[in-house]
């Protein structure tokens, strides 16, 4: 008996030990590019979790217990925000019971709390899908958003953790050079691409098409999250030829088929996009991701989907 | 010129002043409601409060540049051309770099100035709800309807050898709305979260099933409720009905359970600090629910009294890979009986009665898979729960052979019952899923002393074989047709079950 209290104790103080022993911050990242976007400004100085891969809809995850273990070690959480994780962070929260990470704590940090987002919806109603009341909440296409998230997100790492406080400006800074140039470059590369009408299969692309001066002139899906019937494509295939569109874009997570069967039909390329880091085998990073996108893009003007 | 320079600075001082104050005065409002879990409100204060401060930003900017233009204009005018005009792009500059520097000072909400997506609305802002409704809680409502068709009479429908509680029973036949629900919650303040559940039963009683209060603060990762809640124990009972797989509850749940174990009392949850998921909880309950019924003892002097029913639980769960995760638990239930009135097969309403005490085991498990674990396109979840339960006492009943009609009582030892179910659910396009499950019980034989009365079981095993479809219209409307094929009684029953369930207004997030 007095063998088995032993080891219970010592099974109950190893786990305390071995989360004591991370000296590092524990960063709980929702989405691909906030996990990436963490350990670029926090390198050896944060331990950074990813809930999701850049294959998951990352409208419907399940809330699985290995989130709310990771979650109930965090010290910092970056999400989107902008209610795109309120089918399961919510869930989450309550049961990790951390209370450095809930909503309002210094731990609790929304990407789309410092972006002006588009698209508000003028009509707060069901019926109009699966819509979010404050706005578009997918800024990550966009790398002029990344920066100002950037800046943030190392100002909340060093508040939270002022040992390392130099470390994260540094890195900051220098990830806002290296992809300041890369802009620069992409932006030049991106030029055939000004002014491009494209058909979308969720409204997903609004800040990437503000950046490249491009247009997102309509969606395969007939209200947003709500998967297109036989007659709402028929009558979008009716349309796409007066809207002047180049291709047909989609998200690496999202079903290929309605995409490649719309653009079969309407003679375009069907352009797969990586959406976030991790997307396909090029968006390895985040300015893989950016350029990997606008390749992409270029490869569909020329004709040329995948 | 010096003295030029110097109000240029002071301008440029007190612009990083002002926007230090106005940051930190918008992050200090928004520390204030914390820990919230209605993430709708917090969202809606905080946007409110981001549009004000941007709106104010923005003003103060476009001060600043019209101050600084202002300046300019007369340096210009003082100055000769050809030095104002590289001073000019320097001071341009400068200014810049300040605004940077203030932005960059001030936290995560002044970082906003720079944003590059800023919308032309960006000043426009909105007006904040009025406090009297901005505290409103969430309401969600969740309406649930079925039509059942069946070749039997569901009022006569038993488990061979089982005392059974009132909710044990298939749903009725013909079209009727089944459970609708209210739900209200929000956080009371600081530190409590409080949810009201409010259940319209068919038949036009009401129904408080859930309210409990739910402190938001507790240290060491402890969480704990006081009301009235859904048990922790196994994988369905915490769950509400409408969202599980199948229309009705499967048979060790109406068996053991009454469909599903609610009672008033305090819930203790830790999570342990692992990778892994490791939870331990325990319950202190009233026992006012079946297989309790310890409600009748509080006119007695038993010190216990009050005290009728308590639980233990571990939980645990992990991602198996990036395709798959699983979760299992074993839990405990005991719980004291003091008269449990019953309905007899075949005999006046109430009057089997037990006295004494029931232990429940229950051992879960729950396995999700989805290709590279994107749950839009499809899926499938496994899931299994057994039962093992004692039940201890005298049992008093009026069909006791050598004594019909007269109520006479028998000591009770069950012997070890037993039950279980499994099940299967594949989503083999967004928003279509089908499902297969099997359920049993089995009580065992108490010998020719109970023969004729309810816990006889004839030593058989009530089993039931149920399939069913579902196509969702969104996350918030479902629509299901569910077979089941019951072999409880001796000839075996066929049952359609029609469900639909849609959910209104705030609608929470889902359990795993």
């Amino acid at each position: 008996m007095n063998k088995f209290l032993l080891t219970v104790a010592s099974f109950g103080f190893a786990l305390f030990a071995s989360a004591e022993a991370q000296a590092a911050l524990n960063v709980f990242a929702c989405e691909p590019e906030w996990g990436a976007l963490a350990k670029v400004i926090g390198d050896n100085d944060v331990d950074v979790f990813t809930a999701t891969t850049a294959l998951q809809d990352p409208h419907q995850i399940q809330a699985r217990p290995a989130l709310i273990s990771r979650l109930r070690n965090a010290d910092l959480l970056v999400c989107t925000g902008a209610e795109l994780e309120i089918g399961w962070l919510p869930v989450l929260l309550r049961q990790a019971s951390n209370g450095k990470v809930q909503p309002g704590q210094p731990g609790y940090f929304e990407a789309t709390s410092v972006i002006n987002l588009l698209e508000k919806p003028s009509r707060l109603d069901r019926a109009e899908g699966d819509i979010h009341p404050a706005g578009n909440p997918h800024i990550q296409t966009d790398p002029r958003n990344m920066r100002v998230v950037a800046a943030a997100l190392a100002k909340k790492l060093a508040g939270l953790d002022s040992a390392h406080a130099a470390g994260y400006q540094q890195r900051e800074q220098a990830f806002d050079q290296t992809l300041g140039a890369a802009m620069t470059r992409l932006q030049a590369q991106a030029a055939p691409l000004k002014g491009v009408a494209f058909v979308s299969y969720h409204k997903s692309w609004v800040y990437l098409a503000g950046w490249l001066n491009m247009t997102e002139a309509a969606n395969i899906e007939p209200k947003p999250g709500v998967p297109p019937g036989s007659a709402y494509i028929a009558e979008l295939l009716d349309k796409i030829p007066s809207l002047k569109t180049r291709m047909i874009v989609y998200a690496a997570y999202e079903d290929p088929k309605p995409s490649q069967f719309v653009a079969e039909k309407s003679h375009l390329p069907a352009v797969m996009l990586p959406f976030t880091v991790g997307g396909d085998d090029a968006a390895k990073d985040i300015i893989g991701f950016y350029q990997d996108t606008v390749n992409r893009l270029l490869a569909g003007l020329g004709g040329k989907g995948g | 010129m010096l003295t030029q320079h110097f109000s240029r600075l002071s301008l440029a001082a007190s612009g990083v002043a002002l926007t230090l104050a106005a940051s930190g005065v918008a992050l200090t409002l928004a520390a204030v409601p914390a820990k919230a879990s209605d993430l709708t409100d917090m969202r809606q204060e905080m946007q409110a409060m981001q549009r004000q401060y941007q709106a104010a930003l923005a003003k103060l900017q476009h001060d600043y540049e019209a101050k600084l233009q202002a300046m300019e204009k007369r340096l210009d005018a003082a100055e000769s051309k050809a030095t104002a005009a590289t001073q000019k792009a320097d001071d341009a500059q400068k200014a810049a770099a300040a605004a940077q520097t203030a932005s960059a000072a001030s936290g995560q909400t002044a970082a906003a100035a720079p944003a590059p997506a800023v919308s032309a609305t960006a000043a426009g802002g909105g007006n904040p709800q009025s406090s009297a409704a901005a505290f409103n809680p969430a309401i969600g409502a969740v309406l649930d309807g079925k039509g059942m068709v069946s070749s039997h009479n569901p009022n006569t429908w038993r488990l061979p050898g089982f005392a059974l509680g009132d909710q044990a029973k298939p749903p009725p036949r013909g079209p009727s709305i089944g459970e609708s629900e209210i739900n209200l919650q929000a956080n009371v303040d600081q530190a409590l979260f409080g949810n009201l559940t409010i259940a319209f039963e068919n038949d036009n009683s009401v129904n408080i099933e859930e309210a409990f209060v739910q402190p938001t603060a507790l240290p060491w990762n402890f969480t704990a409720k006081l009301g009235r809640f859904f048990s922790g124990i196994g994988y369905l009972n915490e769950q509400h009905a409408h969202t599980w797989d199948f229309a009705d509850a499967p048979l060790p749940y109406l068996a053991f359970l009454n469909g599903q174990y609610g009672d008033d009392g305090v819930q203790l949850r830790w999570l342990a600090p692992s990778n892994m998921f490791i939870e331990l909880g325990g319950e202190a309950m009233r026992g006012a629910s079946f297989p309790a019924n310890s409600v009748s003892e509080a006119l007695t002097n038993n010190h216990n009294a009050g005290l009728g029913a308590w639980s233990a639980f571990l939980h645990i769960g992990d991602d198996i890979n990036e395709s798959s995760s699983y979760s299992a638990g074993i839990s405990y239930l005991g719980t004291r009986s003091s008269n449990r009135a019953t309905d007899p097969v075949g005999g006046p309403p109430g009057s089997d009665q037990f006295t004494g005490v029931d232990h429940t085991l229950i051992a879960d498990a729950v396995y999700k898979w989805a290709p590279n674990g994107n749950f839009a396109q499809s899926y499938v979840k496994l899931q299994g729960e057994g039962f093992l339960r004692k039940e201890s006492g005298a049992f008093t009943a009026l069909n006791f052979a050598g004594t019909p009609g007269v109520a006479t009582t028998h000591s009770l030892n069950s012997g070890l019952q037993s039950g279980f179910y499994v099940q299967g659910v594949y989503q083999f396009m967004p928003f279509w899923r089908v499902g297969l499950r099997y359920d049993q019980v089995h009580a065992p034989s108490l010998g020719p002393g109970f023969a004729g009365t309810t816990l006889d079981s004839r030593d058989l095993t009530p089993r039931r074989y149920s399939a069913m479809i579902d196509y969702s219209t969104s996350e918030f409307g479902r629509f299901r047709v569910q077979y089941n094929r019951d072999e409880a009684r001796p000839n075996p029953d066929n049952e359609f079950i029609l469900q639909y369930t849609v959910s209104l207004g705030a609608h929470g997030a889902h359990q795993y």
